[in-house]
C-alpha cells in the first residue's frame, strides 16, 4: 500500500511549513481521504489518450463499438416515441431491481447462450462495470483475493485495486483458462491460509487476450471453483460477437448456484445507454439490489425502456450478426495488416470480439514505446495495464472494432514503423525494457 | 484592430496534437474561465485543420496561445497566428524557438551570463554511428553522476529520469527518446527547486514569487497534476538576498530571451546559494496546480485581473 502523504498543512495535522513560507499540497483535504485513495494516481499514459481521441491519430486502442453500423434513424424515432407514449414513466425513478419488462427481455437474450434463468434472478446495472463494482463491494474485503486471468480487463482490475483486493493470475491458452493451473493456483492460496473469493472469468473473445474457454474446460473450471469454494464471476460483453460459430453455453448455464453472470448491451446494442445486468442466486441477489440502491437508487428508467422497446420493435438479432459480419471483415484487416508489416510480432486469430494481443519482438516494452506511436499517430492499449501486477510490457493491446479496414491497415502500418524504431534504440542501447510498471495503467471510459 | 476598449475578443488556443494536449486543455480552460469572469468575451479552439478557417472569420483581437509541447512551443502556430496578421498575446515565433529547445536556451543563457549545469546534447543518431556504450561512457566521465537525462524539447517532465548509477543510463536514453529524437544529458544539481514566473502587463517584465517544490521522489508527471505528492512553498524558503537574486535571475533570462508577457524559469538554487538556470517556458502551465497561478495569487494578484491586464496590455503595445 502505498504511504500516506503528510497532511496539508492547511488541515490539521503537523505543521509541514516553516517560518519562511507557506507549504501547501494543493487539496486541504489531503489528510481526510481514505485509505484507498492513496494509490491513486495520475499517469501520463493516461494523458496520452487524449492525443489518441483525435482524428488524426489511428487509434487501435479503443474499445468502442462501431455505431456506425446502427440505425440511427429507426433509434430517433423510437426515443421520441419512448418519452411521447411513455414519458411519465421513462423519466420517473423505477425499480432498484430494474424494469421488470426488460429484465424478462434479458432471459431471451441470454437463453442464446443456453442460460435458464427467472426474471427475479436477474438485476439491471449502469453498464455491466456497475455490476462488476456491486459485486466486488458486497463479497471483497481489503486483502481478500481475486482470482483472474492473465491477462485480464482493465476495468474490473480497477475495480478490484479500490476495494483493495489482491489478484492473483493464472495463465491462459489458446483454449482460454488452464484448469491445471487454476488448480495449483488456488492449491497453493489455500496453503498459505489466503481467502479467495471469487474467479473473474471473461470466457468469450477474452479482453485483451481474444481467446475463448473451450468448451470442453468449461465444467472443469466450474468443478475447481466448486472444490475450493470459490465463486465465478462471469463477464461476458462479447458472447454473441462470435464470427464463425453459434454461442456457446455460457458457464452460468453449466452452474446456477456457483455462478454470477454479467451481461450487457454495450457491445452487442450501444454502450450509450449504459444498460447491463447481472445474473445471481436469489440470496446474493437480494444483497446486489440493497447494495445498487444504495450506490445509484435505480438505474435509469429512460434508457431501460429505449432497450426494451428496441429488442420489442427492432430486429435485435439482424444487427447482432451486422455487427459480426462489421467486425469479422475488421478483424481480418487486422490480421493482414500484421501479417504484412510485422512478421517479427507474435498475435492469435480472435473468432471473435474486439482484441487482438500482440506479443511485441524481445525486449520491447509496449509501455515505454507508447509516446513515440503517439507521434506516429497511432495509438494501443499497453499490455501493462492488464496485469495486476504491472507486468506484460511485452504485449499490447489493439482493437480493431472501431477503425474501418483502411484505417487498420493505416494503423498498423504506423505501427510497424515504430516497432523498428523501437528495435533499433532497444538493441542500441542494449537494454531489456523497463520493469515494474508497478500501478495499473487504467484508461478512460472510451479506451476501456 | 478593431476596438476593444471594453470587451476584447480573444481566442485561446489550447489542446493540439502534442503529449501534453491533456494538459494544454486544462490550461486553456482554467485561462477562459478566469478571463471570462472579468468579463472577456474568450472563446477556446484546438489546433486542427479548422483553426485557420476560424481565425479568419472571427478575426479575434489577440490569439492567446495555451498549447504545451510541440507546435505550441516551438513557435510554429505562432508563426501561423501572425501570418493571419493577428496579434499574439505572449512571445513571438522566433524567441519562442529558441526557448523550446532546452539545449540551445542554455547556450544563450550562459552566454547572458546566467550559470547552468554542465550538459551535452546527443541526437539518436549519434549514437547509432559512434556506438552507444562509448558515448555513455564519455558522458559518465565528463560530467559524472547523477545527471539528468531529458528530452531537448517538451515540457511535464515526461522523458526525463534522473539517473544516479552507470547501469540505468541506457534505459533513461530509450525512456527519453520516446519523446524526442534528440537527449540532453545535465549534470544534476541538488537544492532547492525553484520555479519564477515573469509577467509584464505594461510596465516592463516583473518576477512573481518563487515557487519552491518539495516532492517525495521525482516531480513527474503524477507528482506535477495529481495534488497532494508536492508541496509547494510561495514564497520560497530562500533568505531575501536570494529570493532577489533568483527573481533578478527569472527577469533576466525572460529579457535575454527576448520573451514578451509571460515566463516561467525553472532553477535549482544550490547549498552555496548559486542559482543554476534549467529552462525557461513561453507557455507556463496554467492548470489547478501550475505554478505561474499560484506564484500570482501569492502575489494577492486575482488571475482574472491578471490575465486581463495581460490581454489588454497585449493590446495596447
Amino acid at each position: 500500500m502505498t504511504e500516506h502523504p503528510v497532511p496539508d498543512g492547511e488541515t490539521s495535522g503537523p505543521p509541514t511549513s516553516s517560518a519562511a513560507g507557506t507549504g501547501t499540497r494543493l487539496d486541504r483535504w489531503l489528510g481526510s481521504y481514505a485509505e484507498r485513495t492513496h494509490g491513486m494516481r495520475s499517469s501520463e499514459i493516461r494523458a496520452l489518450f487524449a492525443v489518441a481521441n483525435r482524428p488524426e491519430v489511428v487509434s487501435l486502442a479503443g474499445g468502442m463499438p462501431f455505431l456506425e453500423g446502427l440505425p440511427l434513424d429507426i433509434l430517433g424515432d423510437l426515443a421520441q416515441r419512448v418519452v411521447a407514449t411513455r414519458g411519465l414513466q421513462a423519466l420517473q425513478y423505477g425499480s432498484g431491481q430494474g424494469d421488470e419488462t426488460l429484465r424478462e427481455q434479458i432471459l431471451d437474450v441470454m437463453a442464446l447462450e443456453g442460460i435458464d434463468a427467472h426474471p427475479d434472478d436477474v438485476v439491471v446495472t449502469t453498464g455491466s462495470q456497475q455490476a462488476l463494482d456491486l459485486v466486488t463491494r458486497i463479497f471483497i474485503d481489503p486483502g481478500d483475493v481475486v482470482v483472474a486471468e492473465a491477462p485480464s480487463y482493465v476495468g474490473a482490475l480497477g475495480v478490484f485495486r479500490a476495494y483493495q483486493a489482491d489478484v492473483v493470475h493464472v495463465p491462459i491458452d489458446a483454449d482460454g483458462l488452464i484448469p491445471a493451473a487454476l488448480e495449483s493456483t488456488l492449491a497453493a492460496l489455500a496453503r498459505d491460509g489466503r481467502r479467495v473469493k471469487f474467479l473473474y472469468t471473461v470466457p468469450n473473445f477474452h479482453n485483451p487476450a481474444g481467446v475463448s474457454l473451450s468448451v470442453d474446460r468449461r465444467p472443469q473450471v466450474l468443478e475447481i471453483a466448486r472444490r475450493y469454494g470459490v465463486l465465478v464471476l462471469e463477464d461476458n460483453p462479447y458472447g454473441l460477437l462470435g464470427f464463425s460459430s453459434d454461442p456457446v453455453p455460457a458457464m452460468r448455464s453449466l452452474d446456477d448456484e456457483g455462478v454470477l453472470y454479467l451481461g450487457s448491451f454495450s457491445k452487442t446494442f450501444a454502450p450509450g445507454y449504459r444498460v447491463g445486468w447481472v445474473v445471481a442466486p436469489h440470496a446474493v441477489r437480494e444483497k446486489l439490489v440493497l447494495a445498487s440502491e444504495s450506490a445509484i437508487l435505480c438505474p435509469s428508467n429512460a434508457s431501460q425502456i429505449a432497450i426494451s422497446t428496441y429488442l420489442s420493435t427492432c430486429d435485435w438479432r439482424g444487427q447482432i450478426k451486422s455487427y459480426r459480419e462489421q467486425y469479422r471483415e475488421r478483424r481480418d484487416a487486422m490480421v493482414s495488416a500484421l501479417t504484412e508489416h510485422l512478421p517479427e510480432a507474435s498475435w492469435n486469430v480472435p473468432d471473435g470480439g474486439f482484441y487482438t494481443w500482440v506479443r511485441l519482438p524481445d525486449g520491447l516494452d509496449a509501455k515505454d514505446m507508447l509516446p513515440r506511436a503517439v507521434t506516429a499517430r497511432v495509438a494501443y492499449v499497453p499490455g501493462t495495464a492488464f496485469y495486476f501486477d504491472g507486468s506484460g510490457a511485452d504485449h499490447m493491446r489493439l482493437s480493431f472494432c472501431y477503425p474501418t479496414p483502411d484505417r487498420i491497415r493505416e494503423g498498423v502500418r504506423r505501427l510497424a514503423g515504430v516497432v523498428a524504431g523501437e528495435r533499433e534504440l532497444v538493441e542500441l542501447f542494449g537494454t531489456t525494457g523497463s520493469t515494474g510498471h508497478a500501478d495499473v495503467q487504467q484508461p478512460g471510459p472510451d479506451v476501456a | 484592430m478593431s476596438t476593444t476598449a471594453s470587451s476584447p475578443r480573444v481566442v485561446v488556443l489550447a489542446g493540439g496534437l502534442s503529449h501534453e494536449r491533456d494538459v494544454s486543455l486544462r490550461s486553456g480552460r482554467r485561462v477562459a474561465d478566469a478571463l471570462r469572469s472579468v468579463g472577456v468575451d474568450v472563446s477556446i479552439h484546438d489546433v486542427d485543420a479548422d483553426l485557420v478557417p476560424a481565425l479568419v472569420q472571427l478575426q479575434p483581437d489577440l490569439v492567446w496561445p495555451l498549447l504545451h509541447g510541440t507546435s505550441g512551443e516551438d513557435g510554429s502556430v505562432r508563426d501561423v497566428v501572425q501570418l493571419l496578421g493577428l496579434r499574439l498575446l505572449g512571445t513571438g515565433p522566433r524567441e519562442s524557438r529558441i526557448a523550446w529547445s532546452k539545449p540551445i536556451a542554455k547556450t544563450v543563457a550562459a552566454r547572458a551570463g546566467l550559470a547552468t549545469p554542465d550538459f551535452v546534447t546527443l541526437p539518436q543518431s549519434l549514437f547509432r554511428e559512434l556506438g552507444a556504450r562509448q558515448v555513455l561512457d564519455a558522458i559518465v566521465g565528463t560530467l559524472g553522476l547523477p545527471v539528468v537525462v531529458k528530452p531537448s524539447r517538451g515540457g511535464s517532465a515526461l522523458g526525463v529520469t534522473l539517473v544516479t548509477s552507470a547501469d540505468a543510463l541506457p534505459q533513461a536514453m530509450v525512456d527519453c527518446f520516446a519523446y524526442s529524437d534528440t537527449a540532453l544529458v545535465e549534470r544534476a544539481v541538488s537544492g532547492t527547486e525553484v520555479a519564477v514566473s515573469v509577467v509584464d502587463t505594461g510596465d516592463g517584465p516583473f518576477a512573481l514569487p518563487a515557487v519552491e517544490i518539495v516532492t517525495d521522489g521525482p516531480y513527474d508527471f503524477d507528482a506535477r497534476y495529481n495534488p497532494g505528492r508536492t508541496e509547494y512553498f510561495t514564497p520560497a524558503r530562500l533568505s531575501p538576498e536570494l529570493a532577489t537574486s533568483v527573481a533578478d535571475l527569472a527577469v533576466a533570462a525572460h529579457t535575454a530571451f527576448g520573451l514578451d508577457r509571460l515566463s516561467r524559469t525553472d532553477l535549482i538554487v544550490d547549498a552555496d546559494g548559486t542559482p543554476w538556470f534549467l529552462e525557461v517556458n513561453v507557455a507556463p502551465g496554467m492548470t489547478e496546480t501550475s505554478l505561474l497561478p499560484q506564484a500570482a495569487e501569492a502575489a494577492g494578484l486575482p488571475l482574472g485581473s491578471l490575465y486581463r491586464a495581460l490581454v489588454e496590455a497585449s493590446l495596447i503595445h
